[in-house]
């Protein structure tokens, strides 16, 4: 698979409010058929319209995969971000059209394993809820720990609850209860695999802990929200169609790149899946990479560089595009 | 050291210290060597927290099995027979949890069999080490009555359930744990090769 991911037009069948922060989107096909089929752990990329140039941001997809009727998303608002979260939030209601990419899958289940032990922070939670009802449905052993601010705070702690019963245990951080990483991690049977969503710090935590005792590479996973930090503006030039590009402070270079009307190939749009990994043509100055894709030694080569997440300081950067 | 002469055919490698909660370890007298390096290249607290199964058979020397011994493990079990020791290696498996690294070290056959084990047990590959030790005697099974033949040295070889000569291949299977024996003489019954001194 390569290049840009194929789009589909969806209206927005429901739209709620989950809690003060969170609002949950359920999207349908504007032909009423089923949209593709995808497994837990999948997300696809929103394309949220903003006047002139339109925002894309993924979203993992929560409803159940035994369902292809809708996907639905929940959108945590971010204040501080670039303003995708804050157009969903604000400007989308029930009935509109949007279009989303079809769903892609960087965080699948590992079903070599004999047990999946799944760890989510705050909004995090939203891949686990596909993944944990596909594995209830598949009679796979699984346990949900998830923390959350407050109980009010908290995304479907309820929902969780009612569902999946004693595979969930819910920490809430205001009553002091903080997760066991260690106690969770030193007593897992042999095959587990760990798959965690939150915050880096939360993800840093887990792993650390669990190369510390011992887990092997193969069964840690992770899924990492990372939204592309802004930056100091900055030009760059595409050496095959000679342009030259200015990217914002609050752009990502593949949003700049795309609002100047060139067809990037992009996947994740998170620094993670390497689908937009491009060519450097010549660097003169320094590329900032901010991705968790390229090797150290690729990085410091400056060969390579993933434009939805990196940027660039200095005098001149040509990519092969 | 084994070469690898078709793809099937596993490479082994020399043990190295692996990050881990609980390594259990399973030698044989020609294995003991590998733990006895082992333990010069790593941490202290990595013998403190391993299960050594040490396979001595009357004939080891009293200093192979002080000097295992001496490397002060949590664990120390000291069995007669690769028969004897693998199920205590599996009580230790099932007991066992993520962060639990397994070190093999001796023949080819005991390797295969305590790896089936420990795969058996839900242990991942990544987390089993294996060293090659001594004898190249294979566990060989008849592709035609799937009995396996222990400790196999010639080429070909009689499959001692059902008598036919086999071609011993270097074809193997992880799932068995055992090399392919394939019957020498199906088209010309007693049209066999002299036995060779393959595997010492």
């Amino acid at each position: 698979m390569s290049g840009r991911p194929s789009r589909i037009p969806v209206r927005v069948a429901e739209v709620s409010q989950v809690t003060p922060l969170v609002k949950c989107f359920r999207f349908e096909s504007v032909d009423g058929g089923p949209l593709p089929p995808f497994s837990g752990g999948a997300h696809v990329v929103v394309e949220i319209p903003d006047g002139d140039s339109v925002r894309r941001n993924a979203y993992s997809v929560m409803s159940s995969p035994r369902d292809v009727s809708a996907y639905t998303v929940s959108v945590r608002r971010d204040d501080a971000g670039r303003g995708g979260s804050r157009l969903l939030h604000d400007r989308v209601s029930v009935g509109d059209l949007l279009h989303i990419s079809a769903p892609a899958n960087l965080f699948a289940l590992d079903y070599r394993a004999r047990k999946h032990l799944l760890i989510a922070g705050g909004i995090g939670i939203t891949p686990f809820l596909g993944m944990a009802d596909q594995l209830l449905h598949d009679h796979q052993p699984f346990d949900l720990h998830y923390a959350v601010r407050s109980l009010q705070d908290g995304a479907y702690v309820e929902h969780l609850q009612r569902r999946f019963g004693a595979h969930v245990s819910i920490y809430a951080g205001d009553q002091g209860q903080r997760l066991p990483l260690q106690m969770l991690l030193s007593r897992q049977p042999l095959g587990t695999h760990l798959y965690v969503c939150g915050p880096a710090s939360l993800i840093d935590a887990a792993f650390t802990v669990a190369r510390q005792i011992g887990w092997p590479e193969a069964s840690l996973h992770a899924e990492r929200f990372a939204a592309p930090a802004p930056g100091h503006p900055f030009t760059v030039e595409l050496s095959r169609s000679g342009r030259t590009i200015a990217v914002g402070a609050q752009q990502s270079m593949l949003d700049a790149i795309e609002a100047a009307g060139v067809a990037a190939p992009y996947g994740c749009r998170g620094g993670v899946c390497g689908q937009c990994e491009t060519r450097v043509v010549s660097c003169d100055g320094r590329i900032i990479h901010e991705d968790h894709h390229l090797s150290e030694a690729e990085k410091a080569a400056n060969s390579l560089v993933l434009p939805c997440v990196s940027r660039f300081e200095g005098r001149r950067l040509v990519l092969d595009l | 050291m084994s070469v690898a002469t078709i793809k099937s055919r596993p490479l082994y490698a020399t043990l190295a210290p692996a990050t881990g909660s609980l390594h259990l370890m399973l030698a044989d007298t020609d294995g003991a060597q590998a733990l006895l390096d082992l333990a010069r290249i790593a941490p202290a607290e990595l013998f403190a927290r391993a299960h050594i199964m040490l396979i001595s058979n009357p004939t080891a020397a009293e200093t192979a099995v002080a000097a295992i011994a001496g490397l002060r493990p949590d664990m120390f079990y000291q069995g007669p027979s690769l028969e004897a020791a693998l199920p205590r290696l599996a009580q230790a498996l099932a007991a066992a949890h993520m962060g639990t690294r397994l070190y093999l070290a001796g023949s080819e056959g005991l390797i295969g069999r305590a790896t089936k084990l420990a795969l058996e047990a839900g242990m991942d590959a990544a987390s089993i080490q294996a060293q090659h030790c001594g004898t190249l005697a294979r566990r060989v099974q008849c592709v035609h009555c799937k009995g396996i033949t222990e400790d196999v040295r010639t080429q070909p070889c009689v499959c001692s359930h059902c008598g036919l000569t086999l071609l011993v291949r270097d074809h193997y299977s992880r799932r068995i744990a055992a090399f392919q024996g394939v019957c020498i003489d199906a088209e010309e019954p007693g049209s066999v090769p002299e036995a060779v001194d393959l595997f010492r």
